[in-house]
């Protein structure tokens, strides 16, 4: 085996239930992600998925009326934890969402936004910095010219990967995908999933999709999720060839959903 | 259907919507005709009294000849004072209300306050500021006593302006940021309020606007019925413009004598309010420019 942390885990979810004012939008969710893995969720819409994630680094504290019975370890430190600040949390468990959201700032202040503000980087390294996370994020040759100029003028593509390097340079743990390609054309979406592809070698990847096919192509593990459940969890493969349950096979072979 | 009667049908739809854009025209066409000739009918009967004399002396001759510099800069100062008060408080105050309260019955009642501070008549806003500021403060008629009762006058109007542009302000943004570990007051410090700044702003013209031309407000709190000299400190009593009018135009002795003069210094009035509308609205016209999302 390539990766002998293969079965060490960085999160793990210990009876999830949770809750939208009286809605109850997950329940009983125990899952461990492993690290340096891909894990996709799918599901349905509406099914949890994007709301287990944002679960994950506490992004769901923003939603007024939203609770979570249960624990989420990190590490092994309950992040739901009184003592916790979020803020701390979420430094070190990134998010990109659906839809690029690049400030209306230039690319350079995009990506040194988060070292700046939270004090993680120094002065003198943010150019350093910038340069290795845009490089990280597969942008750097796109945009090395013009760093300058406002992230707004950038392809949505292009702006996908900005904010992924702009998640990059807090050096987070885990990265939070939540549908990251589904407002892209397909030829950006493939540069994404090669991406993808290529940091899972340093960081922990968990993304959302409710494109099958690029779970397939692209994650370790694969987690199918209906009407807030859990309905199976299993190696992408076997998912996808071979599910133990039922539903499960009627989702991925478009029976339903 | 036939053909006959389908055209029939579709020339009734035309005449209904000629009908109805004439309507909409016609309205449009007023508005713009009662503002057009309330600024012609004052530019007309106005504009032969300025003069570099009219804007830079003081009043002589019991206010029937000379200028009305000292109100014209009691008018500024008071109007930045206004502003330089309303304008921290109310957007602290909005951000308050979008970004931190919990949405429920206390918000609710802090924003009909707010609302119904709006609705209050200006003559009201200007025995409160005599009342507190005047008498128990001890302030005194002052530009002090007066900037801060328009202060206070002008602070619904911002508040609200600043609410309408912070939740202008889009959620990805404060996801974004917060989502890379930046803290709440950050967020809001770095992104929010820059983004929202434009729409502050614009709402900014309406108070500043308001607080140059009330006359009651600061009848009791600020105006002096006539006074040459120029204020050295904020506990000096000021002319204003729109006091300076209505003395004029009531209580003088030569009421009929100083019509021209009323003209002139309601068009300084008008000209400085839009002067100040137009520099705002240049700053905000440059600010979006530099924002777009």
């Amino acid at each position: 085996m390539e990766n002998n942390h293969f079965d060490s885990e960085i999160i793990k979810t210990k009876n999830i239930d949770f809750y939208y004012g009286p809605f109850k939008a997950l329940t009983d969710i125990t899952m461990n992600f492993e690290k340096n893995r891909v894990t996709a969720l799918i599901g349905p819409s509406g099914c949890g998925k994007s709301t287990l994630l944002r679960l994950l680094n506490r992004m769901n504290d923003l939603i007024a009326g939203a609770r979570v019975e249960g624990e989420v370890l990190f590490e092994g430190m309950n992040i739901y934890d009184p003592e916790v600040d979020p803020v701390e949390v979420r430094r070190r468990i990134g998010m990109v969402f659906q839809k690029p959201n690049p400030f209306p700032k230039s690319i350079f202040n995009n990506i040194t936004y988060g070292p700046r503000l939270t004090g993680t980087a120094n002065k003198s390294d943010l150019e350093a910095l910038a340069e290795q996370s845009l490089k990280q994020a597969v942008l750097w040759d796109e945009v090395k010219d013009i760093l300058g100029r406002s992230a707004m003028t950038l392809s949505g593509g292009q702006q996908q990967r900005l904010c992924i390097a702009r998640a990059l340079a807090m050096k987070p743990d885990v990265l939070l995908m939540d549908e990251p390609t589904s407002a892209l054309d397909p030829i950006s979406t493939a540069k994404i999933e090669e991406l993808i592809d290529e940091l899972k070698k340093s960081y922990t990847i968990i993304i959302v999709t409710h494109n099958m096919q690029q779970a397939a192509r692209i994650s370790d593990k694969t987690g199918f999720f209906y009407i807030g459940k859990l309905i199976e969890y299993n190696a992408t493969e076997k998912i996808f060839t071979n599910p133990d349950v039922k539903q499960t096979e009627d989702y991925i072979t478009g029976r339903f959903g | 259907m036939t053909k006959q009667t389908m055209s029939g049908t579709m020339k009734w739809r035309y005449i209904k919507q000629q009908l109805f854009f004439g309507v909409v025209r016609l309205s449009a066409l007023i508005l713009t005709i009662a503002l057009g000739s309330l600024i012609f009918y004052i530019v007309i009967n106005g504009f032969r009294v300025i003069s570099w004399d009219f804007l830079t002396l003081a009043p002589t001759d019991s206010m029937t000849k000379g200028g009305i510099m000292p109100a014209i800069l009691g008018t500024l100062y008071l109007t930045l004072g206004a502003i330089s008060v309303a304008l921290p408080l109310g957007v602290v105050a909005a951000i308050y209300l979008t970004e931190y309260a919990r949405q429920g019955k206390i918000v609710r009642a802090i924003r009909i306050g707010v609302n119904c501070l709006a609705g209050v008549p200006s003559v009201v806003f200007g025995l409160f500021g005599l009342g507190f500021f005047v008498v128990f403060l001890k302030f005194g008629s002052s530009i002090l006593a007066g900037a801060l009762t328009l202060g206070i006058l002008i602070l619904p109007t911002i508040i609200g302006a600043a609410e309408e542009a912070l939740k202008g302000v889009p959620q990805t943004f404060r996801e974004a940021s917060l989502a890379l570990g930046v803290s709440k007051w950050l967020t809001i410090w770095k992104i929010v309020l820059p983004s929202a700044l434009p729409g502050i702003l614009t709402g900014s013209i309406l108070g500043i606007g308001r607080a140059a031309g009330e006359t009651a407000p600061i009848m009791f709190t600020a105006a002096a019925f006539f006074t040459p000299r120029l204020p050295q400190s904020v506990f000096d009593e000021v002319m204003a413009l729109p006091y300076h009018v209505y003395v004029l135009a009531t209580a003088g002795t030569h009421i009929e004598q100083t019509r021209p003069i009323q003209y002139g210094t309601v068009l300084v009035l008008v000209a400085l309010v839009l002067g100040i509308d137009l520099i705002a609205i240049v700053i905000r016209s440059y600010m979006r420019r530099k924002k777009r999302w």
